[in-house]
């Protein structure tokens, strides 16, 4: 017999039980779709928070008191932003901002709600890429040369504290002083750490000298932290060192003395994001694998079952002049043509479920290639395991003990 | 054409050893329509799925058109069910789910015959059998006596030297049973050997010959 008339019988069995078909399809379908939709939201996961991440800038640098080496005091200053704004002593920063912040209450028309205040540099919001405003204007340096009683509102606190009246020109009241609302920032969505939707920024100068007085080791107003933009990706290493020498030198640390400061770049913090992905992945992956390994022993059963089933019909065969090597190559293209079209339809279903879920969770599903060979390669292999085993054992059996089988 | 001589056949059933043939001597000529009787457990159905190359004789020979088929291999028996035997079973053993047709295709299918080659030797071996216009039915939805006729007529497809049939009319009403019988007696009429295992004498009746068997041996 060859293949094509092999190929004719397999159709012609798959097509004559239907139901037995596509059952066992519906493993092959089940553990394809369940991999192919959790590995593509995770993928869209990753993908989305990388994006966030890159989004910031991924050339800048922050900087932070690192408490154990500093007594427990703020090691940062504005003489700091200043040293590290003059390109002759860190040519490889392009520009420098701070920030100090506290939770306050702000109060408006008699309501008092309590939100993060941070107190920044003029540039602060275009380095950190939040300079969008949906109403008004940023802060200027005369502002913050001016100790200015300036507030610029997150489009959260607008919401909440104004409703839908406009707030620019009206004032907040914070720690019993009033300031002018100069600008409202456009809705920034899903950030990481701190939402600036649900910040009130005033100048850094206002709020050393109201809000955070503290003071560095050496009675400097102290900041949070401090942005540095970095000129150009290429060189963060060079901006790292360059920090770091600057910064040591103000703040008089011996050589062997241990930095009080630490320094962040988006690089790191990618690096970390890459690792927490990873897991994250696994996560997914291993809820993925039991998925495809149910699937697997679904496909087991009714294969076994069916073929079982089956055993006289192979006596039939046999009786009737089939060989060994017919009925294998029946059973084998009956399997594959299932796990195949199975595959397949999982595919469909797997996408079609990831699609669906992604706007609910907000993200852009990212299906592979690598997960669709996997997981349609280890369905199609254990269809074809399953499927051959027990029908090889059938095809071995003399014709009147499978023709007896019952 | 057929010749066994000395053929002993010992299953291996849990503990017991059961000899179900104890040595049988048994010719059968071209041409003859033998029946085989003996009461159950005579071992009458162990020496049909000999002759018909189904199960493999523990000792003895056998020789079927001059061949010694109990030394073959397994493929090679097939080879040999599918040119030279013809089988119709009690059951009739049709597969589930096939049309007539293609039932009767099936053991050509296996023989290397082309598809239309097939197709009109099913339907001339259909139309013998008196089913020419059941040739898409599937089994579920013919009588008894019918699906008999469509495993016959599966028998006949390869044109085989010699039709084994096992308690033909055995799940057959009377009626269909001498349908049954009818058919196979014209088959002998035209020269077909048949070899016919039965309990029931007045179908024994029918045949040319009849070979008693019991306990294993021919009385």
């Amino acid at each position: 017999m060859n293949l094509l008339e092999s190929f004719l019988t397999a159709i012609d069995s798959l097509m004559a039980n239907k139901m037995r078909s596509i059952l066992t399809m519906l493993g092959v379908i089940i553990g394809v779709a369940a991999v192919i939709a959790l590995l593509a939201i995770g993928n869209g996961v990753t993908a989305s928070v990388t994006d966030e991440i890159q989004s910031i800038g991924s050339n800048l640098l922050t900087i932070t008191t690192d408490m154990d080496n500093s007594d427990g005091l703020p090691a940062l200053s504005l003489e700091d932003v200043d040293a590290l704004a003059d390109p002759l002593r860190a040519p490889a920063l392009a520009q420098v901002a701070a920030n100090v912040s506290g939770q306050q209450e702000v109060v408006y028309a008699g309501d008092s709600t309590a939100y993060t205040v941070n107190g920044i540099t003029a540039n602060y919001l275009a380095i950190n890429n939040l300079a969008d405003f949906s109403a008004g204007d940023g802060l200027t340096e005369n502002d913050v040369a001016t100790n200015g009683r300036v507030a610029i509102l997150g489009s959260t606190v607008v919401a909440e504290l104004f409703g839908g009246e406009y707030p620019v020109g009206k004032s907040v009241k914070i720690n019993g002083v009033s300031y002018e609302v100069v600008g409202v920032l456009a809705e920034q969505g899903q950030t990481i750490g701190a939402s600036p939707d649900e910040t009130v920024y005033i100048p850094i100068s206002t709020a050393q000298s109201r809000l955070f007085p503290t003071r560095t080791r050496s009675g400097a107003k102290a900041v949070n932290s401090i942005s540095a933009e970095v000129v150009s990706e290429a060189l963060t290493d060079d901006a790292i060192t360059q920090v770091t020498d600057v910064l040591r030198e103000e703040h008089r640390i011996t050589y062997a003395g241990e930095d009080d400061f630490s320094i962040l770049s988006q690089t790191d913090l990618l690096a970390t994001f890459d690792a927490v992905s990873a897991t994250l992945t696994a996560f997914l992956g291993s809820i993925a694998g039991i998925s495809l390994l149910v699937g697997g022993i679904g496909i087991m059963n009714i294969m076994l079952v069916s073929v079982t089933e089956r055993t006289r019909e192979i006596g039939i065969r046999k009786a009737v002049g089939a060989l060994r090597r017919d009925i294998l190559i029946q059973f084998l293209l009956e399997s594959l043509l299932l796990s195949l079209l199975g595959g397949a339809l999982g595919i469909g279903l797997g996408v079609a479920i990831a699609l669906l879920t992604g706007p609910a969770l907000d993200i852009d599903p990212v299906v592979e290639t690598a997960t669709v060979l996997l997981a349609t390669g280890f369905a199609a292999g254990v269809g074809l395991v399953f499927g051959i085993y027990p029908a090889w054992r059938a095809a071995g059996l003399r014709p009147i003990e499978a023709l007896r089988y019952e | 054409m057929i010749k066994l001589t000395n053929v002993t056949k010992t299953y291996q059933m849990g503990e017991m050893m059961v000899h179900a043939l104890r040595g049988v001597d048994l010719t059968i000529n071209e041409g003859e329509f033998v029946a085989i009787m003996g009461p159950s457990g005579s071992g009458k159905s162990t020496l049909m799925n000999v002759i018909g190359c189904l199960d493999i004789p523990s000792g003895g020979s056998y020789t079927l058109d001059g061949l010694d088929v109990s030394q073959m291999s397994d493929d090679a028996q097939a080879k040999v069910r599918n040119q030279r035997i013809g089988f119709v079973f009690q059951q009739f053993n049709l597969l589930p789910r096939t049309t007539a047709e293609k039932q009767v295709a099936l053991p050509l299918m296996y023989g290397g015959y082309g598809r239309t080659d097939r197709l009109t030797r099913a339907q001339e071996a259909l139309a013998s059998v008196g089913l020419g216009d059941r040739t898409h039915h599937k089994p579920d939805e013919l009588s008894g006596g019918q699906q008999q006729r469509v495993a016959i007529a599966r028998a006949l497809a390869t044109n085989p030297s010699i039709i084994l049939a096992d308690e033909p009319t055995g799940a057959l009403d009377t009626q269909s049973g001498e349908e049954i019988l009818n058919i196979f007696k014209a088959l002998h009429g035209q020269g077909m050997t048949i070899v016919m295992i039965t309990h029931d004498p007045e179908v024994a009746e029918h045949a040319q010959r009849t070979i008693w068997i019991r306990d294993g041996v021919i009385v």
